[in-house]
């Protein structure tokens, strides 16, 4: 057993920090841009914990792809070809076996976490075994189909996952065996929550303590109040450039506390580099003009939700979230968030361009494909059916500029349908996690989802399944707490057909988006386009369809 | 000797002597700027009050409803509320600037669409209402603690003194903070009253509580001071009852005192609401108060800056005004007094 602690991990890191800086960039990077520099990034808040197993936000998942490997991963390049699957820490893809229900992963040889210590495969079956032991937020939606995973998802301290994952050392292999065929296994393991991490990390959500990766970058610190900071993994050597490309930057400081004004001034006088939010709106037309020329906006395979708890009143009637998905003004809500440039009104799950997606929207004045008009006579009659009307709903939104005023925007509608309705902003850090859990009596919210690999299932399945469902946790996706056992049935026979006929799967998957669209779990609101406002002196800005800004790929002047 | 015409004279000034509270007034009205800051005050109130009839009359908006896709006629043409950029990417929205014409969007509209002048008056009434109603709670508590204290002493003077001593101990926005978070989200029941979640009761009650310590305390040791005086000594002396010297003899040289506190009171009541009501613990959208239209204002401050400066000059002026109202009270009545609370 190798001596190696995450205390050590970091002081190693931490001590090396001087000779990174000095460091030859291996790899093809040093052949292209300007390599060195640091690249300085600019957050509102923190996104809490930075343990990769655990933190499901789209703003870490960015940091770490350039910290962290998988076996495998999605194409790191600007063009579609981002939602391919390629091999990163296994040696190539493996051909599925026994129907599907086996996959052989053979590892890479002389890759090193960034504390010096070899990859191995104990490291591997270590990571997925880790990944229910903490209880991860998607080993219940994700990861369940490997064999061992019920058992491990009962009693996550003693999970062994035998029988689901095995290593022959000797031959350098990890065998993955899954209870059902799943077609978007490979898929489901190239996100950070799959992330290969040493055997001896520690088995409880590491916070602030950072976890050595394989990746270009290594945490060198981490305070949430103030600065994330990323140097270069000293023992990294490219071995895939589609897969874990060398970095250009020496260092990546991703600063927190600024408002969003204050950071977009921060990024167009030079200052920073990049901002996570997006721009205030009140920024918007100066951007698109006078700094046209560093703004980047690049459509999403994403969605603005309002999740409506189905176990709550007065959400707990369908006739209630229909109502709701009736009587909000799309269009009107797209002007929050920048207009019709930046953003789509939607009335379905599934967003434009992704697999299985059919336009499909019941709720307007005009039901068929695209969502046109509010119908508020239907509304108020579906309300009055239902004689909820007079009830208190609060609406929990985030603290952020456009979460608040869709959130104010969204009390208009409820009170004019004839409910008593507050809202209530909460962190950015925490609200995500606050809506989650059954505990907080949340009724409706406003949230958002980002794709976290290119399959219907990672809307549908993961957010309205059965067991996506886990009263009384933070980690329970399922905001709505939605559960339809036909809907859920329809789930795993599109998957199922997905395997022997994609074609067919991909009808069934369209079958269950408008299934779950008729039930109106949730409110789509609209598919968000991103704004990106980069700095003059960044270059090499490369836009990945899974990854978003690939920042590793990126060089300052 | 003849003593008439002295006894005659003695009448004479007597009766013709002032009260204190007449000597009050006539001080009071001989200091301009309190005269000044009490007219700005009056006018400031009934242009809050008149808001109902602004936003029907004038503004001929509601100013609680959002109106993201309304328009507006100005000089014959029809202008959105909330204008698209057509230049460049054509990104975003701004919502309509000051016309600075007494009619619609006399002050522009904010990020949803809303009137603010109109929004600006309703801000007012609660703004005003908020800080009075807590001002009234705050003296009333704080005049019946700081004399049972003082006047009783012993016993009830330990415990309610060190019951104040702790309710100081905490930072004044801390302790609201705190009571708005765990308060503002929830009903809250006391026997048969209840108060909704987001009603204004809740900010008048938790502002009203957190300045007591702030009033009872000086108030507990003025009363010491006139236990301690000739008129109190001789009215014991003469055998007058407890309650008769509490009545006749303390509360009417305390009352000037709570007096003098009102107007501090009512400056600190107003800057405290509207910063709860700034970091959403005070008044609850979609209500308004001078504090939320800052913080609607905060995310337009680039680009349409009045709807949070109109805000926080109102403030400024109110809060400017109480206090130079204040020290006109506070020389009028209690000139040997020295206190400062804003």
């Amino acid at each position: 057993m190798r001596s190696r602690t995450v205390f050590n991990a970091m002081m190693a890191g931490v001590g090396l920090a001087g000779l990174m800086l000095m460091a030859p960039m291996t790899g093809a990077a040093a052949q292209e841009g300007k390599v060195g520099g640091t690249l300085k990034l600019l957050a509102n808040a923190a996104a809490g914990t930075i343990d990769p197993h655990i933190n499901y936000t789209l703003q870490y998942f960015q940091i770490n792809y350039v910290l962290y490997d998988g076996l495998v991963t999605f194409r790191k390049t600007g063009d579609k070809t981002g939602f391919e699957v390629v091999a990163d820490l296994a040696e190539s893809l493996p051909k599925p076996e026994d129907g599907g229900k086996k996959y052989v992963f053979k590892l890479r040889k002389g890759i090193k976490f960034a504390d010096g210590s070899d990859l191995t495969t104990a490291d591997v079956v270590a990571s997925f075994q880790r990944m229910f032991k903490i209880s991860g937020p998607t080993t219940g939606t994700l990861y369940n189909g490997i064999v061992g995973a019920d058992k491990c998802l009962k009693t996550p301290a003693t999970c062994t996952l035998e029988g689901g994952v095995g290593a022959d050392e000797a031959a350098s292999t990890v065998t993955f065996n899954l209870v059902a065929p799943d077609p978007d296994f490979l898929q489901k393991i190239s996100i950070p929550h799959a992330a290969i991490l040493p055997a001896e990390a520690p088995l409880k959500d590491s916070g602030t303590v950072p976890i050595p990766g394989t990746g270009p970058y290594m945490i060198a610190s981490y305070d949430p109040n103030s600065l994330l900071k990323m140097v270069r993994n000293p023992h990294f050597k490219e071995w895939s450039k589609e897969a874990q490309p060398a970095g250009y930057p020496d260092e990546i400081d991703y600063g927190f506390g600024l408002s969003d004004e204050a950071a977009v001034t921060a990024v167009e006088n030079g200052q920073a580099d990049w901002m996570f939010d997006p721009p205030p709106a009140d920024r918007l037309a100066e951007l698109g003009t006078k700094y046209a020329k560093q703004v980047s906006v690049h459509p999403l395979t994403a969605m603005w939700y309002a999740p409506m708890n189905t176990n709550l009143a007065p959400f707990n009637d369908i006739r209630v979230r229909q109502a709701v998905n009736y009587a909000i003004d799309r269009a009107a809500i797209v002007k929050l968030f920048g207009g019709s440039n930046l953003a789509q009104p939607s009335c379905q799950i599934l967003p434009p361009d992704f697999p299985s997606y059919a336009p499909y929207c019941p709720f307007t004045a005009s039901p068929g494909e695209k969502w046109s008009a509010p119908d508020l006579e239907k509304a108020k009659a579906l309300v009055a059916a239902s004689g909820t009307a007079g009830q208190e709903v609060t609406i929990i939104t985030e603290d952020t500029e456009v979460s608040k005023s869709i959130g104010v925007y969204l009390q208009d509608v409820l009170n004019g349908l004839g409910y008593k309705t507050s809202v209530k902003p909460i962190s950015q850090n925490i609200q995500f996690t606050y809506i989650q859990n059954t505990n907080n009596k949340v009724q409706i919210s406003i949230s958002q989802w980002f794709q976290d690999y290119p399959a219907p299932s990672d809307f549908l399945q993961v957010l309205f399944s059965c067991a996506s469902f886990t009263p009384g946790s933070d980690a329970s996706v399922n905001i709505s707490g939605f559960c339809d056992k036909s809907i859920d049935q329809k789930m795993v026979e599109a998957q199922t057909a997905t395997i022997a006929d994609p074609a067919k799967g991909a009808q069934l998957w369209t079958g269950v988006d408008k299934a779950v669209t008729d039930a109106a779990p949730v409110a789509v609101l609209f598919t968000p386009k991103r704004v990106d406002l980069i700095s003059p002196r960044l270059k090499n800005f490369v836009f990945s369809p899974q990854f978003y800004w690939i920042m590793s790929q990126s060089w300052v002047e | 000797m003849d003593n008439s015409s002295g006894g005659q004279a003695l009448v004479r000034s007597r009766r013709g002597a002032e009260g204190p509270w007449r000597t009050a007034w006539r001080k009071l009205r001989a200091d301009h700027a309190a005269i000044m800051a009490f007219g700005v005050l009056v006018l400031i109130t009934a242009a809050s009050l008149a808001a109902p009839l602004y936003a029907r009359h004038v503004a001929l908006t509601d100013p609680f409803a959002t109106n993201l896709n309304g328009e507006i006629v100005m000089d014959g043409q029809t202008r959105q509320v909330l204008e698209p950029s057509t230049e460049g990417l054509g990104l975003g929205f701004t919502p309509l600037g000051p016309t600075w014409d007494f009619g619609p969007y006399m002050l522009g509209a904010d990020n949803q669409g809303r009137d603010v002048a109109a929004r600006l008056l309703y801000g007012g009434r609660n703004s005003l209402l908020i800080a009075g109603a807590a001002a009234l709670i705050c003296l009333g508590l704080a005049t019946v603690l700081g004399v049972v204290s003082g006047f009783f002493g012993g016993l009830v003077d330990t415990l309610l003194s060190r019951i104040l001593d702790v309710l100081w101990a905490f930072p004044i926005f801390l302790l609201a903070i705190s009571l708005s978070i765990v308060l503002i989200t929830q009903s809250i029941n006391i026997g048969p009253i209840e108060i909704r979640s987001g009603s204004l009761w809740l900010p008048i009650f938790i502002i009203g509580i957190v300045y007591v310590p702030y009033v009872a305390r000086p108030i507990r040791g003025h009363v010491l001071s006139l236990m301690q005086a000739e008129f109190v000594t001789a009215a014991i002396g003469i055998g007058a009852s407890p309650w008769r010297i509490l009545l006749y003899d303390i509360l009417p040289n305390v009352i000037t005192r709570v007096i003098v506190f009102v107007p501090l009171i009512l400056a600190l009541n107003m800057m405290t609401e509207s910063s709860l009501s700034f970091l959403s613990i005070g008044v609850q959208p979609p209500d308004a108060s001078w504090g939320t239209i800052i913080q609607d204002g905060q995310g337009l401050l680039y680009s349409r800056p009045i709807v949070a400066l109109a805000p926080g000059l109102a403030i400024v002026i109110c809060v400017l005004a109480l206090n130079i109202l204040g020290d006109g009270v506070r020389d009028a009545l209690d000139p040997k007094s020295s206190i400062r609370v804003a």
